[in-house]
């Protein structure tokens, strides 16, 4: 693994404008760089293959030994799915029940941002008014604010509303069972903006002034542009940005936990795979087959937009 | 192809869409509001009315298949009453439960395992003292060694739900019986049982510590049991209280005590290697080289019952079962446990109605007989308790010879029982000194 920083690092020493990204290209393909991203490929992998060939193993040879001695005693068994699946106690039956409650914050939580921050970036890249810098700098500063920070106030915010002085400026939203699940919208969405803004203005400010100022010669008024011009260019930054989210979104456990709490109603898939080794965590085999049922979604997902993913990304970053 | 997609994202979002209208729709079609109390199984709730269709939240550290016992124990109460209980479990209780009630989304009803915490809640005013019943009904169902645990500043602010007893050593009778080994009964007598075993070529101890990001707590167990028996309940509470200094000379003789156990290569680490493999064997794995004739003893609570491999019976006759812990004067019988303790934030009347009743004897009943259970509640009948040895821990916990502690580290500062001390003990597993450990911990002791 120590292998790739000097790769990247060159890359960005010899930093000669326009021609960075095309030298990284070609760094990227030559054949030693093709072994090593093989090799650190092979290597992340490992661990994850492990998990996958214990999920099948039966319980007490996965708590009595490590998964490479399936090798040589191979015992397979679709125990630990079963239970996670079917599984005859209260909560372990319903696995289903959580999987849609993922499904219903994750699509959400990715739709918004994308909106919010396509519309956002655009004023930032296109629209003149004054101060509008100092807003973009703003909001990229913005980024190194971790999210645990914001935790307790916003749960505030939900539960007690905001008022100042003793005046209630906002009532508290007072949000209930299901209800709950906006909380979630909300704080992904406020948490997913200034990396997404960052990201999708970059892309943006890019595209050529041409094309918007033909736009506006032909008497495009802003909302025209942004839907007929604008949008269509920047697919693959839109694609790769709601991936991330996606990702992020679907993998999150502690936002969940405490915006959509730990009830069956409204706790995504992560919550129920964190409680699912029991109390004591006697039961943590359950765990190698219960990662790999919530693996399969981000798995279609990703595959599924991969093309956008890398094309976004490349554009989106390398691009002074 | 692109319209095929299209049309099933379509659909998912159509789905998803349902699924909330669904579930907003159940909500707001209102529950009936009504009690069944006149119903003959009902007649001993009967003092509980008039709290028909409310809902009462429950957050606790219990979760999975002990959940689903805990929310089985109450349903009868909970059809009875009208009320519903909304249960939530979650493995990083102890957290969470801070952030919800500095954001002001505190639960009603919190089942808190650290009497530590709850005081820490207690004084910042965010606990409701016990009501009037619920009062009642824990003097009558506990031991005042019990509730002052749950006591601040005078005011009982809940009752003790589950416990657990912790001084106990897990053993095969089998392997016993076969090599003639006698269950010890004084702290001599364990020290040259495991002599006789260490001499047959089996390391007698074996031990994990290893449990995550709380990697060390099995190990602080063992110090706080030994320095009971070692220096007797008094200093105990000195040393929980911090009115003796944590490297107090005392503290290290219990803890070199343990030493000569934990730290002696003859004794551990029976079947998983040396001494240094107790910081990296997980507690859950910790005491199965007994099953496989690698190791005869393991000290670890009751509720390790649970953590044997598939298929192994536990009883006197069985595959495992556990001797209490001896003391060093066999006269005496210090234990040392655990347990949660039920605190309310909230007190309408169906909140304190719940804390009541989690209090009776009904319910320790009621959950006792579904298994897996351990209660101090003197109310609990030993017949609904099935399980061996949670039979042997509720007989303990009734003992009226029996001196009861409550986990130290639980009663000490996070700072320290969930922090310094956890991190200390590894270290101390792992070569570092008794002095320089316990000055280690001392040092970090907030101020």
């Amino acid at each position: 693994m120590t292998v790739v920083p000097p790769a990247v690092v060159t890359g960005e020493t010899e930093v000669a404008p326009g021609g960075v990204a095309k030298r990284v290209g070609k760094r990227l393909t030559s054949r030693t760089a093709t072994v090593v991203s093989i090799l650190i490929a092979l290597l992340w992998t490992v661990p994850t293959f492990g998990l996958f060939i214990s999920s099948f193993r039966p319980e007490n040879d996965i708590k009595g030994d490590g998964w490479w001695n399936f090798f040589t005693n191979p015992s397979f068994t679709l125990e630990n799915y079963q239970e996670v699946l079917f599984g005859t106690s209260n909560v372990n039956g319903r696995l289903a029940s959580y999987f849609i409650n993922s499904i219903v914050i994750t699509i959400p939580s990715v739709l918004f941002p994308v909106f919010f921050c396509s519309l956002a970036a655009y004023a930032l890249a296109w629209l003149n008014f004054k101060g509008r810098d100092w807003i973009y700098i703003g909001i990229f500063a913005l980024q190194i604010v971790p999210l645990q920070m914001a935790l307790v106030p916003l749960l505030s915010f939900f539960s007690r509303g905001v008022s100042l002085g003793g005046v209630t400026i906002l009532p508290a939203w007072d949000l209930q069972g299901p209800d709950k699940f906006i909380q979630v919208w909300f704080a992904h969405t406020c948490f997913a903006l200034p990396l997404g803004i960052f990201l999708l203005h970059n892309f943006m400010a890019d595209l050529p002034r041409d094309l918007i100022e033909a736009a506006k010669v032909d008497g495009a008024s802003h909302p025209k542009i942004f839907r007929s011009v604008v949008l269509p260019l920047i697919v693959p930054a839109l694609a790769s940005f709601a991936i991330f989210q996606f990702l992020w979104v679907w993998n999150d456990l502690l936002v969940a936990l405490i915006f959509a709490g730990g009830n069956q109603r409204t706790a995504p898939l992560t919550v129920r795979l964190a409680e699912m080794a029991g109390t004591r965590g006697n039961e943590w085999q359950r765990l190698t087959s219960g990662a790999f049922i919530s693996i399969v979604i981000p798995l279609i997902v990703f595959l599924s937009l991969q093309r956008y993913f890398v094309r976004g990304l490349l554009a989106g970053s390398v691009k002074g | 192809m692109a319209s095929a997609r299209r049309r099933s994202f379509v659909a998912l979002v159509a789905a998803a869409g349902l699924t909330l209208g669904g579930g907003l729709a159940a909500c707001s079609s209102g529950e009936k509001s009504s009690d069944n109390l006149d119903k003959p199984e009902c007649a001993a709730f009967k003092d509980y009315t008039g709290i028909a269709g409310k809902t009462v939240s429950v957050y606790t550290s219990i979760r999975d298949a002990e959940a689903d016992l805990l929310q089985q124990s109450w349903k009868q109460w909970a059809d009875c009453t009208g009320v519903k209980i909304d249960y939530e479990g979650n493995g990083d209780f102890e957290a969470q439960l801070q952030v919800r009630v500095q954001g002001g989304n505190a639960p009603d009803i919190a089942f808190i395992p650290q009497p530590g915490l709850l005081e820490k809640l207690a004084k910042a005013g965010n606990l409701k003292p016990a009501g009037d019943k619920t009062q009642t009904m824990a003097k009558q169902n506990y031991s005042a060694d019990w509730l002052k645990y749950a006591t601040v500043d005078g005011k009982l602010y809940g009752a003790p739900l589950g416990s657990n007893v912790k001084s106990f050593v897990w053993y095969s009778p089998k392997m016993f019986k076969d090599k003639g080994w006698t269950i010890p009964t004084s702290w001599d007598e364990l020290i040259s049982l495991s002599d006789k075993i260490a001499a047959t070529g089996i390391k007698p101890w074996c031990a994990g510590i290893e449990s995550g990001s709380a990697t060390g707590w099995p190990a602080t167990d063992w110090i706080e049991d030994v320095l009971l028996r070692d220096q007797g309940p008094d200093v105990y509470d000195q040393w929980v209280s911090h009115s003796i200094p944590f490297n107090d000379p005392k503290i290290a003789s219990a803890v070199d005590k343990v030493g000569s156990i934990l730290k002696n290569d003859k004794y551990v680490n029976g079947g998983l290697g040396g001494v240094k493999s107790i910081a990296t064997t997980s507690f859950q794995a910790g005491g199965t080289p007994i099953t496989q004739g690698k190791c005869a003893l393991h000290r670890q609570a009751s509720f390790y019952a649970n953590q044997w491999p598939q298929g192994t019976k536990v009883g006197e006759d069985g595959d495992v079962f556990a001797f209490y812990f001896p003391a060093v004067d066999p006269s005496k019988k210090p234990v040392l446990g655990a347990g949660e303790f039920t605190a309310v934030f909230d007190d309408r009347p169906e909140v304190q109605a719940f804390q009541t009743y989690l209090a009776s004897a009904d319910h320790a009943n009621s959950r006792a007989k579904l298994g897996n259970w351990v209660s101090a509640n003197k109310g609990l009948d030993i017949a609904n308790v099935a399980n061996p040895i949670d039979k042997k821990s509720v007989e303990i916990l009734k003992d009226s010879s029996t001196v009861f502690r409550f986990d130290g580290s639980d009663l000490m500062p996070a700072a320290v029982g969930a922090g310094s001390f956890w991190k200390g003990m590894t270290d101390w597993i792992n070569g570092k000194s008794t002095k320089d450990t316990l000055d280690y911990i001392e040092n970090s002791w907030p101020k």
